[in-house]
């Protein structure tokens, strides 16, 4: 059993636990994920780590509330526990000096651009993070990423905080008048799609985290699998992250509707249980 | 004749995961006992990869001493519940039945299976206590082999700690082969058995990302590699990747270890169409076909590149197959899959094969006719062709030596090339079946018992 030790309200619908797991906070590394079970019936579900302690070993997860496993998640508290919390899963990100780096967090994708930032800052890199979100009130980490980053732009897409319109904007004006060395962006399938397809013209080097449905997330079953270029992947062992140019992000999104109506009927019978 | 065994209409069953099954009563069982002729040299005991005595557990059932039965099983095998239902019998022990010349052999499996049932509900013994060597030895893996070494160890007065990666233990006998054919309670009260030998488990522990096997190695004065071949193969065909389209691994892992079938009580769904096709004929073939039928599934066709006379399941297992309705389309061969527009697979080509000049596995090669392509409709496609060695643990221990296909070399006695660890089962072999995965952890259990003892 896993516990929770701290509980925060981020932003609407996203919570942020502080979970102790001792063997996984000694070893995870900006870029890997964890995959974790509530309770005896309940489903696997990966999330990317966060932020992580090693002294107080602590994993940090955020969670957007979308379904009801993370519905669920989210009307836990402080003390209550998490039945399995596996990981760290995944390859790490690469974090080398690369130079000029654009960091790009869209909504909940914000939280786990935050540990390879702040990677990419300690080895040296020139950083400018851009982070987005439908709206206001779906924003949050804006004091700790501009911490981490040489430079910070809030989006949002009505122009509710920040500069109004989709992260793709800056990027392009940044792209037309620096020269970046690589871009790397986490957030919805969509988003990373059209920051791919921003860059592939200025031919910079950009990385998706990709968050394909999972299961095991150690390979054992191909759930996960994505097409990049011209080979099929397992994001869980192979990724999670890979070169944006080379990634399906068509196919990526048709294999999450897979469980639509699942997801929507798990979720309206834990809406009105009792 | 054997004494037949009850089983549940096929009717029935294929709408319930219940098992099929249902086993031996006492009297089928000493009547079934009544026939073994206790040779002086029983040849069949050669048949049994773990040895058991078998006119001896055999004996105890004539005279009613099911009590003495299963402690002469358990002497040799641990998991005796479980290998009484998987192991293919008519390969091993009772193919070398002297019975069996003229006659039916002796049901072995069904005693084995109607011993250990018989202890489990007259509540199970708790084995002696041993003295403790002060020896520690790491198993990855709780699969058939693993379990099977950590037990043979445990009882040797070893210290072993069991390290698997998924929530549940069992490997594949929870994740891979289904409730109507292993009820899990029987594998959960075989693995609390191993428990009690004072085995140790941890679960959550993804051993080459959790911790390393290097570490392991330092901190153990012995390990036992057991990770399986549960890597999934895909055919390579356009449309692959389409909804719809599982691994027979995914398939299985979503239904029997997080109880899919019991959606949404359970929380992990699985989508399952009015037409199935399963590709491949091997046991997990066979157990996905039969799963997708208890699923609700209109029709399930098994879709494999030979003939009958090749498919390398158990014929008994075909036999049930059949008996549930599962339709087989026999020398077809997959070439792509189709979607409806939305994501979701339509339909499926295939080509029709035929038999040429037998192969390296000895069998006659499928090669496709030109020209004989048609189109099916179907909504579901689940792939069960093979799966080979997981990379995990063999890429974070250094100087482990790997075949090309990814599993691990090892001796008959498991030896790796790394000194003090072992492996066994489908991680050294590629994937065999639950027996052969027992005899070779039993077998490096004796080589690491005596690795360890005569180390300083």
């Amino acid at each position: 059993m896993f516990k929770i030790i701290r509980k925060e309200n981020l932003a609407e619908n996203t919570k942020l636990f502080d979970i102790e797991a001792k063997s996984i906070a000694e070893k995870c590394l900006p870029g890997q994920f964890v995959i974790l079970r509530l309770n005896e019936k309940g489903e696997r579900i990966p999330l990317t780590i966060a932020d992580f302690d090693r002294n107080k070993w602590v994993i940090t997860i955020v969670v957007q509330e979308v379904g009801k496993t993370t519905f669920q998640l989210g009307e836990m508290n402080k003390g209550d526990e998490i039945l399995d919390f596996i990981g760290p899963l995944g390859n790490p990100s690469e974090i080398e000096k690369f130079g000029e780096v654009v960091c790009i967090g869209g909504g909940v994708g914000i939280a786990p651009i935050y540990p390879i930032v702040r990677a990419l800052k300690e080895k040296g890199n020139k950083i400018t993070s851009i982070i987005g979100a439908r709206s206001k009130n779906l924003l949050f980490w804006e004091e700790k990423m501009r911490n981490v980053s040489d430079k910070l732009i809030v989006m949002t897409d009505d122009g509710s905080y920040g500069r109004k319109g989709v992260v793709t904007l800056p990027l392009k004006e940044i792209l037309d008048s620096e020269k970046i060395d690589r871009v790397i962006a986490i957030g919805p399938p969509v988003m990373m799609k059209f920051v791919a397809k921003t860059t592939m013209p200025y031919k910079v080097k950009t990385i998706a985290s990709l968050n394909s449905i999972m299961v095991d997330g150690t390979g054992m079953c191909g759930a996960c699998r994505c097409k990049i270029g011209e080979g099929t992947k397992f994001a869980c062992v192979d990724g999670p992250e890979f070169d944006a140019h080379l990634v399906d992000f068509d196919l990526l999104m048709s294999r999450q509707k897979m469980y639509l109506n699942e997801e929507k009927k798990s979720l309206e019978r834990y809406r009105v249980r009792e | 004749m054997k004494t037949p065994m009850p089983e549940q209409e096929p009717k029935e069953r294929i709408k319930n995961f219940n098992e099929v099954t249902l086993g031996y009563d006492e009297e089928d069982a000493v009547k079934e006992a009544g026939r073994c002729l206790s040779c002086k040299k029983p040849v069949c005991v050669k048949g049994c990869p773990v040895e058991i005595d078998i006119p001896g557990f055999i004996s105890f059932i004539k005279e009613r001493k099911f009590d003495e039965a299963i402690s002469k099983i358990k002497e040799k095998n641990s998991l005796p519940a479980i290998c009484g239902r998987v192991c293919p019998q008519e390969t091993q022990c009772e193919e070398l039945c002297v019975l069996g010349k003229k006659n039916e052999p002796v049901a072995i499996g069904r005693l084995e299976r109607f011993a250990a049932d018989w202890e489990r509900k007259n509540g199970i013994k708790p084995p002696q206590k041993v003295v403790p060597t002060g020896k520690k030895i790491a198993v990855i893996g709780s699969g058939p082999a693993g379990l099977t070494c950590a037990a043979e160890l445990a009882k040797l007065g070893h210290n072993v700690t069991v390290f698997e990666s998924l929530h549940k233990t069992g490997g594949v006998l929870m994740y891979g082969i289904p409730e109507f054919r292993m009820p899990k309670a029987v594998v959960e009260a075989e693995i609390n058995y191993i428990c009690s030998l004072g085995v140790e488990i941890h679960t959550d522990m993804v051993v080459g990302k959790s911790i390393s096997a290097d570490k392991l190695r330092k901190d153990f004065d012995a390990v036992f590699i057991g990770t399986g071949a549960g890597l999934p193969m895909f055919m390579r065909i356009p449309g692959e990747n389409l909804n719809g389209v599982y691994s027979a691994n995914e398939f299985l892992t979503r239904v029997n270890l997080m109880k899919a079938y019991r959606f949404p009580e359970y929380d992990t769904p699985v989508r399952i169409g009015k037409r199935v096709a399963v590709v491949g004929a091997g046991n997990v073939a066979m157990d996905s076909a039969r799963t997708a039928l208890r699923l609700g599934a209109e029709e399930s066709i098994i879709v494999y590149r030979r003939s009958e006379k090749e498919m390398p399941a158990r014929k008994e297992e075909v036999e049930h197959a059949k008996e549930e309705g599962v339709k087989f389309m026999l020398l077809t061969n997959p070439v792509k899959i189709f979607d409806d527009g939305q994501g979701f697979v339509k339909k499926m080509e295939c080509i029709q094969m035929k038999l040429g000049e037998p192969d390296e596995s000895g069998r006659r090669r499928p090669v496709p006719i030109k020209g004989s392509e048609s189109t099916m409709d179907i909504d579901t496609v689940i792939v069960a062709i093979g799966q080979s060695p997981n990379p995990l643990v063999p890429r974070t221990m250094k100087g482990l030596e790997v075949g090309k296909h990814g599993n691990i070399i090892a001796d008959e006695d498991g030896r790796t090339s790394v000194k003090g660890v072992f492996a066994g089962g489908d991680i050294a072999t590629g994937a065999a079946t639950v027996i052969s995965a027992m005899g070779m952890g039993k077998k490096s259990a004796t080589m690491i018992d005596k690795y360890v003892m005569e180390k300083k």
